[in-house]
């Protein structure tokens, strides 16, 4: 049945793409007439997809009325429309040079600014936001998301809460804080680390630089998750029953292994910092190392490094998720996003009967790839402005 | 220097990493508190129960020792004995003698199962993202290309796991056209292994995808740049034709060592998608022994892992070098 249709809507699109351009050049309106005769085979066939997509779009939107649908589709369009307001706001407010930035920023750019902004308000202000605290833990086990008592909601928790009764919202709230206040912390600790030693190999060069060098070229021979969880296993032995202590370990671990990635890159940077002629005048000069690291190589490095931090954040930000999902990440009673979707990932069977309920999971991974979009967003248009004015 | 001894030297580099991330492996696991025996007796064994078992395993030789003979047993195929089957294995009346609670009857069928999904995912990634890839090339900055760049940099940017929810509750949930759970065993059908497997493949394959793409795209793009392709151009010849018979050609080695070293991230990959989908391969092995601190068991499969991720690596290396003879003299 599905390849009868499949066969049909492929015959479909392939004789619709053949017959649009002479039906075009058939109409007697000239600009059309003209943009036909311009117009490759593969071009029009691209049409007729875009075509067929946008009817399938209205079809589902409209005609079906797929829930699951309309959501992603106004979620699409409201995060584009508050992404053109706020370069709007932005062109109009401020000081000239912000106003030049915001004139230069595409949409995506623009969104993604706000949304960091977003999440680093919920991170800061999560006590005052979240109605309740994250380890709260309510009578009401297992309540369901809408907050209508016919359905088994309540009022006074809009998502509904866990199997041991704790706030949903809340605990979506203080995952912001948790997930990523955490992977913060890491990114600055591995940048702390790999720049210092990158600059530190790149200054003083000879052994010490070729000794460094081929220890990280050891540590990167492992797949990085695959590395941290064995490291994790250690240190859940180590920590024992402490659960916080192996929070602390996850973060030293991820930032070590993450920090090689920086030390290849302040490595390379300094490099070519040192041999400039300033850097051999300060050092004739009889300068102290730390002065030719800080004064001299940091502030030379400061916009490629910039750009790789939001990488590397949300690098970091995906493995800790990715540890937390697979449950030796943050660990319980503190709320955080990976922990979450693990939780709640078997309601995703109940999206027929109820979306919200089903949409949980979702909401908590969503939350996790929201932000990276939105960095890589931001770092993509750094770095397409940066190698566009080097052209 | 001829060709075939920088090859031989690329490999015996990559013999040595694999040497030193042995050694990496095995020390971190001797990095953790009590040994062997005392994690396989628990908290209430007696002194002699523990220092029993430590001769038996051998545990009580000096660290050099026993580093070589394990090497050795993982150069035969020998990972030890795992500690959870150790201890069901004493609970069933079983000795350590019998093949039971060994770690490679454990991870070989596991080892096989993981490449089915990484072969089944590969077949439908590399021709999916090369076509994309250099259309989008082909078309940059048209609204094809925006399109492909914003949905690539989504995907790339999510977890693993949240694309996968996503390909449940649309392929599973809402339309129930594929299992969300690939249980396979043994002796099923092709077909219905495929069938199972689909859809974790279908995960990686959008996960990798987007990297591929990019790769593709930017290989091809940096390649149009040059001037033999400015003369084919003047020359009258259809963009068509300059992709497919001057550009592709010199972009093949970009492109080997962009689809080889994906592959290589699959296997980074392939561990959250087989929790998710509860698929019975190396990776789901891998964080289950995490969690419950089998050590045999998590030294083999890091080397494992470790081994696939060099051998791709250099499979890259080399595949640049006999593709490009610009790398075949040494600076």
């Amino acid at each position: 049945m599905i390849s009868i249709s499949g066969v049909m809507w492929l015959g479909g699109i392939v004789f619709a793409s053949l017959a649009l351009r002479p039906l075009g050049r058939a109409l007697p309106i000239a600009r059309l007439k003209a943009a036909c005769d311009r117009m490759s085979l593969a071009g029009a066939f691209g049409y007729v997809i875009a075509a067929v997509a946008l009817y399938q779009m209205f079809w589902l939107y409209f005609v079906k009325e797929l829930i699951f649908f309309q959501w992603l589709l106004q979620g699409i369009t409201g995060l584009g429309i508050a992404g053109y307001l706020f370069r709007f706001v932005g062109r109009h407010i401020g000081t000239d040079a912000s106003r030049k930035l915001f004139r230069q920023m595409p949409v995506t750019a623009a969104l993604g600014i706000l949304i960091i902004i977003g999440y680093a308000i919920t991170s800061v202000f999560a006590d005052w936001l979240a109605p309740y605290g994250q380890a709260e833990i309510f009578n009401n086990v297992n309540v369901l998301p809408g907050g209508d008592p016919n359905l088994g909601g309540n009022p006074a928790h809009p998502l509904g809460t866990d199997q041991i009764g704790r706030d949903l919202l809340s605990r979506l709230i203080f995952g912001a804080q948790n997930t990523v206040g955490i992977a913060f912390v890491t990114t600055c600790l591995a940048f702390l680390i790999g720049t210092f030693f990158g600059f530190l190999a790149a200054a003083v060069g000879g052994w010490f630089d070729q000794f460094l060098s081929r220890v990280v070229d050891m540590m990167m021979s492992i797949p990085q998750l695959i590395f941290a969880l064995l490291l994790m296993t250690i240190a859940s032995a180590w920590a024992g029953s402490e659960r916080w202590l192996l929070t602390v370990y996850m973060i030293i671990i991820i930032a070590v292994l993450d920090s090689t990635r920086v030390f290849r890159l302040s490595r390379a940077v300094g490099m070519n910092i040192v041999v400039m002629d300033f850097f051999e005048a300060a050092k004739l000069r009889g300068e102290k190392m730390s002065y030719l690291v800080f004064h001299e190589i940091l502030p030379n490095a400061y916009a490629p490094l910039l750009a790789e931090f939001g990488l590397r954040f949300c690098f970091v930000f995906l493995t800790i998720a990715s540890l937390s999902f697979l449950g030796v990440g943050i660990q319980p009673p503190l709320a955080d996003w990976g922990t979450m979707v693990k939780d709640l990932a078997q309601f995703i069977n109940f999206a027929v009967f109820s979306p919200l309920t089903a949409a949980l999971p979702l909401m908590a991974a969503g939350a996790i790839a929201l932000l990276t979009v939105a960095v890589n967003f931001v770092v993509d248009w750094m770095l397409h402005r940066a190698s566009g004015l080097k052209e | 220097m001829g060709i075939l001894s920088i090859i031989l030297k690329r490999l015996g580099l990559g013999l040595l990493t694999m040497f030193l991330v042995s050694i990496i492996i095995f020390l971190a696991v001797n990095m953790l508190p009590g040994d062997f025996a005392q994690a396989l007796l628990g908290q209430a064994a007696t002194p002699e129960a523990v220092a029993a078992i430590r001769a038996d395993l051998g545990l009580d030789r000096p660290i050099v020792t026993r580093y070589f003979d394990w090497l050795a047993g993982a150069a035969r195929g020998d990972f030890g004995t795992s500690f959870a089957q150790a201890n069901f294995g004493a609970y069933v009346g079983q000795t350590s003698v019998s093949n039971f609670g060994s770690v490679a009857a454990q991870l070989a069928p596991r080892f096989a199962n993981t490449i089915f999904l990484a072969s089944v995912t590969a077949a439908i990634a590399v021709p999916v993202s090369l076509t994309i890839g250099i259309l989008a090339a082909l078309y940059r900055n048209s609204v094809f290309d925006r399109v492909a760049n914003v949905s690539t940099l989504t995907s790339i940017s999510s977890p693993e796991f949240f694309v996968a929810y996503i390909l449940i509750l649309v392929f599973a949930v809402l339309n129930p056209i594929l299992p969300s759970l690939s249980n396979i065993f043994e002796g099923m059908s092709f077909a219905e292994r495929l069938e199972k497997t689909l859809l974790p493949a279908l995960t990686l394959t959008l996960v990798v995808t987007a990297h591929m793409m990019r790769m593709t795209r930017a290989a091809i793009i940096n390649l149009l740049a040059s001037p033999y392709i400015e003369m084919a151009r003047l020359k009258g010849l259809s963009p068509f034709r300059v992709i497919v018979v001057h550009a592709l050609p010199n972009a093949l080695a970009p492109i080997i060592n962009v689809v080889a070293l994906n592959l290589a991230y699959l296997i980074t990959g392939v561990v959250v998608v087989e929790v998710v989908f509860v698929y019975p391969g190396i990776g789901q092995l891998f964080v289950d022994s995490v969690k419950i601190r089998d050590i045999p068991v998590v030294q083999a499969c890091c080397l494992v892992f470790a081994a696939a991720y060099i051998l791709l690596n250099l499979l890259a290396d080399i595949m640049a070098i006999l593709s490009n003879p610009r790398l075949r003299i040494p600076k």
